[in-house]
């Protein structure tokens, strides 16, 4: 039986599309797959945009430190809105210090250093696990009007 | 068994080439508008003989060592021959298995009453033509692989036109996702171009880059950076609103880079620089 919090309107997954995410020429194909899918949930388009460029830098640094991963596509709903989930998850080196990877101008590699904070304010939810050794879990929503 | 496999199937190679000929002409598969009977004849004999004269006992089950390198270049040939003349995989892949086909029609035709043998020898062919199957595959693909890459390349090559919109100024249309690769093309051109038209402004229009994220703008201040020291001044035109927000919420700082909405504001403003004025004529010619 699932119970529902008061506070948090329970999120439904409405539908699963796990893709997989190995070659620079996979970031393509991802980016139009969750095109596809917020254009369905008539998602607008600046939200679409900020959607599709999240997307892409959480599977750039997928593919750069965590040599590739699987991308979950989520159409999920609460109450009475729509919108995307995608969990990013790779089995790369993880992430040592969360806090300063999610500072502005922090990067390990020669990046500008804002992908992971710029996504978190591209993005209504946005949550990051991460072990060292194992891998990291980065997954966000986007609602289709928020 | 007096004669071992490997020299019978050395004394038997006039058979299996007809056999192998007859399975192939046979199959309905076919391809006699891409390859001619006398091609495949070649081709066939070509294997054949290297197949066979290669064999020994000892490395029948190990393609690895060093005699079997004349017979996999062969294969290799003709399998990447095959993909650029566009056969289908089942085509390609026929051409092995009727080899393997007339191998065991033999070998079933010497062996007549020597079932255990025949059973050992065969799983032996058996074997080994499905390791050389694997390898054609490999290298069939391969070849389709380098086709694709190849496309990818002309794409890229086609795809970063460098056009001159005015004495010393430069417009390049960047449309797609901007890569590192793209990138280093876009870069190269335009530098280049530069040189060569002597030009002082260049415009990047990126009103065709689906979505713009850090790394897309990192590689476009690399771009105007590399323009500056070239003396030229370097303007970003065609910003849609929705990539306007996503740069802002993004954090990522363009302010030291002149941007403009639409080409014609970034070419008003070249026009600008260069001190150049667009009237409508008043005077009507007759």
């Amino acid at each position: 039986m699932i119970l529902m919090s008061k506070k948090l309107p329970m999120i439904l997954s409405l539908s699963k599309d796990p893709v997989q995410v190995r070659q620079e020429q996979d970031v393509v194909f991802l980016k139009n797959r969750v095109k596809e899918v917020a254009v369905r949930i008539k998602m607008g388009l600046v939200n679409q945009t900020r959607l599709i460029t999240a997307a892409s830098e959480l599977v750039r640094n997928m593919m750069r430190y965590g040599n590739g991963g699987v991308c979950l596509i989520e159409v999920v709903s609460s109450g009475r809105i729509n919108g995307v989930r995608l969990t990013f998850t790779d089995k790369g080196p993880g992430i040592p210090d969360i806090a300063a990877a999610m500072r502005d101008g922090f990067s390990t590699g020669k990046s500008l250093g804002l992908g992971l904070p710029g996504t978190k304010r591209l993005v209504n939810e946005f949550d990051i696990k991460s072990k060292v050794g194992e891998g990291t879990t980065v997954t966000i929503i986007k609602w289709a009007n928020g | 068994m007096a004669l071992k496999t490997y020299k019978l199937l050395q004394n038997k190679k006039k058979n299996i080439l007809e056999l192998w000929m007859k399975n192939q002409l046979a199959d309905e598969g076919l391809r006699e508008d891409l390859i001619s009977n006398d091609e495949l004849r070649s081709q066939s004999e070509e294997l054949i003989t290297a197949l066979v004269s290669n064999l020994s006992d000892e490395n029948f089950n190990d393609l690895n060592s060093d005699e079997w390198s004349p017979v996999l270049e062969i294969l290799g040939g003709i399998a990447i021959t095959r993909a650029r003349q566009g056969f289908s995989p089942r085509e390609t892949g026929n051409f092995v298995f009727s080899l393997k086909e007339a191998l065991l029609q033999v070998l079933q035709e010497e062996l007549k009453g020597d079932q255990q043998a025949f059973f050992n020898e065969s799983a032996k062919i058996n074997r080994l033509m499905d390791n050389l199957s694997v390898i054609t595959f490999e290298t069939f693909i391969k070849g389709r692989e380098e086709v694709i890459l190849r496309q990818t390349d002309e794409i890229a090559e086609i795809s970063t036109p460098v056009i001159r919109v005015w004495d010393g100024i430069l417009a390049l249309p960047i449309i797609g996702t901007l890569d590192s690769a793209r990138t280093q093309v876009v870069m190269e051109n335009l530098l280049q171009e530069i040189v060569e038209t002597g030009s002082s402004i260049a415009i990047l229009d990126i009103s065709g880059v689906p979505a713009v994220d850090s790394l897309v703008a990192q590689h476009l201040i690399k771009t105007v950076s590399a323009t500056r020291l070239m003396g030229a001044e370097c303007i970003i035109s065609g910003i849609r609103p929705e990539i306007a927000q996503t740069v802002v919420h993004l954090g990522i700082d363009l302010s030291n880079i002149v941007t403009k909405a639409t080409l014609a504001s970034a070419l008003a403003h070249a026009f600008k620089i260069m001190r150049l004025e667009v009237k409508k004529s008043t005077i009507i010619k007759s």
